[in-house]
């Protein structure tokens, strides 16, 4: 069918270190230019979805196709290109300014004996931009809050320009004002054509952002569909295994949950 | 708009000239005709300053040059690959392994330039192979951990091989050599052994310096690196070779220097922050400057020769602590 750019086919995995199956035959389709995102418990392997479809974890059963090409017919490049990757954390080790680790997100674009040019320094200060931390270009990473550190890896990952966006967890130590912030940024990149798939624990943002909902479950099941369909009391209910009750105020749903 | 382009380029041309400025004054310094400076002069009239000049100071000032481009060089592409500001190539069993090879040589084999450079740098890489090896196979810890730990047991291996040579080695000509390489110098260094490691080593800072931002990446998390278009087990292990074959080549002549792959690089990073593309010249360039500051120091201060491992290791492990107190090391876990 057209329009599907990422289509994960019977996926199975297990973690062999820990012995413990995570997925079983799950299948996909995300289409382009929508959003869409994952809910489910802690643990249930949400992440590993996530690095499935960058390439990072390979299946040994089921198909990942990106474009309908198989994932594996991509060269690490071509992958960096097509695929954005934000981490819900990262462990900075040296001082970087902003900009010099946002710039680090053009690496998928120079060659392996290139440094970053003029071209790639103006890419960089738009994104700074966009996430309104332009005004902090030169001061260092390792000074940021946690929530300013997931604006700034944010902002690396729209200076590597992918046709897909894969964040994980992406608002989980924003304030309200950061998390609208993001939500826009993620509404206009929709509007440009941009595919995203992001992790979250927060039913409202999902019922809010997206297109598409892929609840995760205890023992493999999979609910997916979208958001109307999928966001019910009963559904969100079984996944967190307690009460959970929709509400609708002015339009936008509510989650609420009991003991 | 953009305010820096490329940055730190003044910063770095300023290097440049220091280190033209060191190097030219320290070959004119030394203890003929009399301790201190030797007037360029003499040069046009005195055949044995041409002679001092030309064939020994030029070969070893270009050789400790080489020595501190390439273990500065190669300290910034260990911390940077093992996102640890704290390593230097004497982890992963490289230094120790390059001791054991030389020390293998002078014992067993024919004690001649060729040999133990060659003893010296493949016992160097064998370390960090069996390093590399080793800490795949452990089944605890991250990869980083894993890496150090196996880097340590590997260089402890090393170093008992070495104190069994020194127990069976001839206390009358072969100790001392042993002994002596062991602090670490450059007083034998002549054309000859300069023409040996040149070529390798500087093909290694080469390639090190052309592909220097992706070191960045390399310190990122791997399914990061990975998530932007590289292969960070590829990269790393071009990097860690070339660091490992670079260094070994000089170790082999110099013997054991410590502390400039550790200390350089933070001082590069605290003048030029750790951009790479900034940081990895100016530390290959500092490394120069304070070889050359320790070797002409060890050459020149005392009539007989002071190892030039033991003023590096003294100023080194000074300016550490200096850096220490001044909590201008950040580590952060």
């Amino acid at each position: 069918m057209s329009g599907i750019i990422v289509e994960l086919e019977n996926i199975s995995f297990t973690y062999v270190s820990e012995n413990t199956q995570i997925l079983k035959t799950l299948s996909l389709k995300l289409r382009k230019g929508e959003i869409s995102t994952i809910l489910g418990p802690n643990g249930i392997g949400k992440t590993t979805l996530l690095l499935i479809i960058l390439g990072w974890i390979t299946v040994k059963s089921g198909s990942v196709r990106l474009k309908g090409r198989n994932l594996e017919e991509y060269s690490r490049k071509e992958m960096g290109q097509l695929i954005g990757f934000v981490p819900q954390y990262e462990h900075i080790s040296f001082e970087y300014s902003l900009l010099e680790y946002v710039l680090l997100g053009r690496s998928p674009h120079l060659n392996s004996l290139e440094s970053p040019g003029k071209k790639d320094y103006q890419i960089a200060m738009d994104a700074l931009e966009r996430v309104g931390l332009e005004d902090y270009a030169e001061r260092s990473v390792l000074h940021l809050s946690g929530g300013e550190k997931q604006l700034v890896l944010l902002a690396r990952s729209l200076v590597q320009e992918s046709e897909i966006l894969l964040l994980d967890e992406p608002m989980s130590n924003l304030d309200l004002a950061n998390k609208l912030k993001i939500i826009k940024i993620l509404q206009t990149l929709k509007e440009e054509g941009v595919t995203i798939l992001f992790t979250s624990h927060e039913p409202e943002i999902a019922a809010r952002l997206s297109d598409y909902l892929i609840l995760m479950g205890q023992n493999y099941t999979i609910e997916q569909g979208v958001v109307d369909d999928v966001l019910t009391s009963e559904k969100l209910s079984r996944i967190y295994n307690i009460p959970v009750n929709i509400e609708e105020i002015n339009g936008r749903k509510i989650v609420l949950w009991h003991e | 708009m953009v305010k820096k382009h490329l940055p730190h380029k003044k910063n770095t041309l300023i290097l440049l000239l220091l280190l033209v400025v060191f190097f030219s004054i320290a070959l004119f310094l030394g203890r003929y005709p009399e301790t201190g400076f030797m007037s360029p002069r003499l040069l046009f009239t005195d055949s044995l300053a041409r002679k001092l000049v030309f064939n020994l100071r030029l070969p070893r000032l270009l050789t400790s040059l080489m020595l501190g481009m390439t273990l500065a060089g190669s300290g910034m592409v260990f911390q940077m690959i093992f996102s640890n500001p704290l390593v230097e190539p004497g982890f992963l069993g490289v230094t120790q392994g390059a001791a054991f090879g030389a020390a293998f040589a002078i014992i067993f084999l024919n004690p001649s330039i060729w040999i133990i450079q060659g003893s010296a740098s493949f016992f160097a890489v064998t370390g960090l192979g069996l390093s590399y090896l080793i800490a795949k196979k452990i089944h605890f810890g991250g990869w980083i951990i894993r890496l150090i730990l196996s880097g340590i047991a590997v260089s402890a291996i090393y170093s008992s091989g070495i104190g069994i040579m020194k127990f069976a080695a001839d206390p009358m000509s072969q100790l001392p050599e042993i002994t002596f390489w062991l602090l670490g110098g450059l007083w034998s260094v002549t054309w000859r052994e300069f023409l040996v490691i040149f070529p390798i080593s500087a093909l290694a800072l080469l390639v090190i310096y052309l592909m220097r931002w992706r070191l960045n990446i390399l310190s990122l998390e791997d399914e990061t690196a990975f998530s932007l278009g590289i292969s960070p087990r590829k990269y790393r292990l071009i990097f860690l070779i070339s660091a490992t074959v670079a260094t070994a080549a000089l170790i082999s002549v110099s013997g054991i220097i410590n502390w400039v792959g550790l200390i350089v690089p933070h001082i590069s990073r605290r003048l030029f922050r750790s951009d790479t593309s900034s940081s990895l010249p100016a530390a290959m360039l500092l490394g120069g400057v304070f070889t050359i500051f320790c070797d002409t120091v060890a050459r020149i201060s005392f009539a007989g020769e002071i190892p030039l491992g033991i003023i590096t290791s003294m100023i080194g492990a000074g300016l550490f602590i200096f850096l220490l107190l001044n909590k201008n090391i950040k580590v952060q876990k």
